[in-house]
């Protein structure tokens, strides 16, 4: 079965409790640690992994789990962000609530994915991949342009001084008040972002060990076969690329009302690479591996962007070398390093790590 | 009617520079089934070694020097190509397609950043050492250097053609690309088949660098990005794995171009400019993709159940 | 006399020049095991595909329980009733032969997204259905010991049957076989023989393309005989052994 690589923990309830008890409470007062010990621009950069971790899992259901690639999954992002920037700033004047935003996002983004599924999923996997590609660089040169005759986008200045996520009338960009506990900006954020994580996470865990998740893999491994077995494959396929737009919608969402600011340079194509390697790096379709990807791949920049800098000063006395192009350098190097010593990801499942062991070979014994 | 003509002349030079990049793409697609992601950032070394020669040896006269920094750029890019091949895609030739596009994304990635170290980040002017000499053709203006773009490229194109069809290891290539298990036996060495392919794809990456810069003037690190996707469009467009596809693909794409950047403002009431220029190769590609997967003149080929 | 099953009418289909099913015709009753044979090339498999829906036939029509099958997608054909083996055997390889054969189970079952997340009762009852089914399947066909193996790491005979495990998971009343005894020897063909007439016994109409001369003789209770696109006759397998056409386009002439 297609399951957590934690098989003791399956057998042992009260150790799996225990387990579930320990990180929840890690969870919970992660946050407070990470202020106090690294200060708030790195508790941004957790909240911002929250959100990145979100949007892993919504591209692993579309090539983790159905196998389908999708290099332009920033485009669904973006969709999201930039329906919450319409509707809740003063672009356009309109203040609507999150509870009605959100949801419109997920819907708008989930039927991007569908129309630009519908004819394109029956393509060949890197075709495919080459037309989603084109397909995020299409939304992003039309919010970049969509200024002039109509102002609909504010064009490259994009749209800023959007409204703050409100809960039940409590807007989370003051520091609340949670029986007793003062509860920071950044920290109300990360607790948001985290029960959505964990709503997603919970989706696709179950989403796997299903019909509709076994559906996916038998499509990924022969589609033939399937259609075979009754599974209307364009059907099945258009789901997983639904669904996983609307989660990416859901993110931007959430990303719009955090970072008060959306322009069409945070929707690039280099941000559809980084979220497909988080997928591919961590662990194809294998849940923990995604997250794991996801923290890395938000995480470990940051911290070299910060110290590189300083490093390379240490050393030389001087910047030699520009730690933008340093960083990304080292990133393509680790694609590449990845892809070839350990191709099936750093946390595969142990599925996985035998469909890449035997190679392509699938006939007979 | 006057930038009906202009606009076909200058979809014909861009057009010709696609069809070179193109074929590069079209080769190791037809040898390997691989999309080589990394090919437009090699079109972009090209063109700016090709610049930095330029700009290094300027006193030398223009037929000299020209030549010379062709030279020097298909030299750097012939090695590139082949580097890239032996490390990162031959070790990968099993593997599931995944992971060798991610290695060529990761590839284009560290060339563009290496450009970036090396070169700045700054736009680079081409040194105006081409004497700019226009002539009259039906009420448009092309230049000498827009004319030698046109004949050079169709020239290369020739070139290759005339090998694939008449040398031996024209034809070690088209057997490879039609089933290298057999082509092994009977006796192609197909690695070595592999290298020329992407060697010869460099070399013909390096002139279409060249004459990108020495076109439009400019060289940046982020040029190769657009460049090989459209570059590509043109390969489906054609038929992915024919070489006259590519050819046939690049000059209607570049023409197609030209002509929607020139005429969208009137066709559209103003609504959408000419910075939407790089959205018709977009929209080419997805329909083609959609409409006529085998492209123009590719073939069709049905999966036996 | 049973009644009939499957109508083919005047079944043509080319590519391009290539003509492979040329005004193919046949009527398969409710029941039988009918078996259909040729030369290599002969258009056996292209029949097979225009059957579930891989192919849109060029000409002619196909009649399912008397009515026109619609089979325009493979899925569509299951839907209907009519399951098949592929000749090159097509299993999900790392998968494990239970979940191929759950896999089989999709057409006949319904739980969707929802489903999937909430595991109401009705979905948990489901899901357990699909597994017990599932189960039942792989003792049916002699591989319930390998179970939980990758289905790629399974013995050639072995993955034959999970295969045929899998169609039958899609309830077929129509079970289409493709060179199922490819490969094996001569007692893995007598244990697929005996499979073959016990799911014939319990119900499900067989169609059959092999080679195996011996096992079509014996199993089949009719016989139709393509070459070169066309059927040249369709009968009992004792007349049909007999029929000059035949035994020239097996042999290349005919014999005194």
């Amino acid at each position: 079965m297609m399951t957590l690589n934690f098989d003791s923990l399956r057998h042992d309830k009260r150790a799996a409790i225990a387990a579930t008890v320990g990180i929840g409470l890690v969870l919970a007062v992660f946050p407070f640690i990470v202020g106090s010990a690294l200060g708030n621009s790195w508790l941004r950069i957790v909240d911002f992994a929250l959100l990145y971790i979100m949007l892993a899992l919504g591209l692993n259901i579309v090539v983790g789990f159905a196998g389908l690639l999708d290099m332009g999954y920033i485009a669904f992002y973006a969709v999201g962000a930039y329906l919450y920037a319409l509707l809740a700033s003063p672009h356009f004047g309109l203040h609507l609530p999150v509870w009605i935003i959100i949801p419109c996002g997920a819907v708008l983004a989930g039927i991007a994915g569908a129309l630009l599924g519908a004819p394109t999923l029956r393509l060949r996997g890197d075709y495919l991949a080459i037309v989603t590609l084109g397909f995020g660089e299409i939304v992003r040169i039309f919010m970049n342009n969509l200024n002039a005759p109509v102002n609909i986008t504010n064009g490259p200045q994009g749209i800023s001084s959007i409204d703050p996520i409100h809960l039940g009338g409590v807007t989370l960009a003051k520091p609340l008040s949670v029986l007793g506990i003062t509860v920071p900006s950044l920290h109300a954020y990360y607790f948001l972002f985290l029960a959505l994580a964990l709503l997603i996470i919970f989706v696709t865990i179950r989403l796997e060990d299903s019909r509709i998740g076994r559906a996916w893999v038998a499509i990924r491994e022969d589609e033939i076969a399937a259609k075979a077995c009754g599974i209307n494959t364009r059907n099945i396929k258009l789901l997983a690329f639904t669904m996983g737009a609307s989660f990416g919608g859901v993110a931007g969402g959430l990303f719009a009302g955090f970072q008060g600011f959306v322009s069409p340079e945070s929707f690039n194509l280099m941000e559809s690479i980084m979220i497909l390697c988080m997928v591919v790096l961590g662990g194809m379709g294998h849940i923990p591996g995604v997250i794991l990807g996801g923290v890395m791949l938000t995480v470990l920049p940051e911290f070299f962007r910060h110290s590189a800098g300083p490093i390379q000063q240490a050393l030389f006395g001087k910047i030699l070398l520009d730690p933008e192009a340093l960083r990304m350098l080292l990133f393509g190097l680790a694609l590449v390093l990845v892809m070839l010593y350990r191709p099936a990801g750093l946390w595969p499942s142990t599925i996985r790590r035998r469909e890449f062991s035997s190679g392509a070979d699938k006939e007979g014994a | 009617m006057d930038i009906f003509v202009q606009q076909i002349i200058n979809g014909l030079v861009l057009g010709s520079i696609y069809a070179l990049v193109a074929l590069g793409y079209t080769m190791v697609y037809g040898i390997m089934g691989l999309i080589n992601f990394a090919h437009g950032e090699v079109v972009m070394i090209g063109a700016m070694v090709a610049l930095f020669f330029v700009k290094a040896f300027s006193g030398l006269p223009v037929v000299i020097l020209l030549p010379l920094a062709l030279a020097a750029a298909a030299c750097v890019c012939m090695a590139i190509g082949f580097t890239i091949e032996r490390i990162a895609y031959r070790p990968l030739r099993r593997a599931p397609k995944l992971a060798p596009l991610i290695t060529a994304i990761g590839i284009s990635i560290i060339l563009q950043h290496l450009a970036m170290l090396i070169w700045g980040r700054n736009y680079h002017a081409f040194p105006p050492v081409i004497p700019s000499s226009a002539h009259e053709i039906f009420g448009a203006t092309i230049t000498s250097l827009q004319v030698f773009i046109v004949l050079i490229a169709a020239a290369m194109m020739a070139g290759l053609t005339l090998l694939i069809q008449r040398t031996r290891l024209g034809r070690a290539m088209r057997a490879t690309s039609q089933n290298p298990a057999i082509a092994q036996l009977m006796g192609v060495n197909i690695n070595q088949v592999i290298s020329a392919t992407f060697v010869i794809g460099s070399a013909l990456a390096a002139v279409a660098g060249l004459m990108v810069t020495a076109n439009y003037s400019i060289a940046h690190y982020y040029m190769g990005f657009m460049l090989g996707l459209k570059a590509f469009t043109a390969a489906v467009l054609g038929g992915i794995g024919n070489l006259a596809g590519a050819m046939l693909g690049g000059i209607l794409l570049g023409i197609i171009e030209s002509l929607g950047a020139g005429y969208i403002g009137d066709l559209t009431g103003g609504f959408l400019g000419s910075h939407y220029q790089d959205i018709f190769a977009f929209f080419v590609l997805i329909g083609v993709l959609i409409f006529r997967p085998s492209g123009l003149i590719g073939e069709r080929v049905a999966e036996r159940a | 006399m049973k009644p009939t099953l499957l109508i083919a009418n005047a079944i043509s289909k080319h590519f391009g020049g290539v003509k492979a099913l040329t005004d193919v015709s046949l009527t398969i009753r409710q029941g039988e095991i009918y078996g259909l044979i040729g030369p290599n090339g002969a258009g056996k498999t292209t029949f097979f595909n225009v059957l579930t829906g891989l192919y849109h036939p060029n000409g002619g029509e196909l009649l399912f329980e008397g009515y026109k099958l619609r089979a325009s997608a493979p899925h569509l054909a299951a839907q209907s009733g009519i399951a098949r083996t592929f000749q090159n055997i097509r299993l999900f390889g790392n998968m494990t032969a239970l979940e191929n054969v759950m896999v089989g189970r999709h057409v006949r079952t319904q739980a969707g997204v929802v489903g999937a997340v909430l595991r109401d009762p009705k979905t948990r009852r489901e899901e357990a259905d699909i597994h017990r089914r599932a189960e039942e399947l792989l003792h049916y066909v002699g591989v319930a010991d390998r179970a939980n193996d990758l289905a790629k790491h399974l013995s050639y005979g072995d993955q034959r049957r999970l295969e045929i495990a899998r169609a039958l998971a899609t309830e077929p009343k129509l079970l289409a076989l493709d060179e199922p005894a490819a490969g094996m020897n001569a007692s893995e063909t007598a244990e697929l023989r005996v499979l073959i007439e016990g799911i014939r016994n319990d119900g499900i109409t067989v169609l059959l393309i092999e080679h195996d001369v011996k096992l079509v003789m014996g199993l089949c209770d009719r016989v139709a005989v393509l070459d070169y696109g066309v059927k040249i006759c369709e009968d009992v397998p004792a007349v049909v052994q007999k029929n000059p056409k035949v035994i020239e386009a097996y042999l290349g002439g005919s014999v005194a």
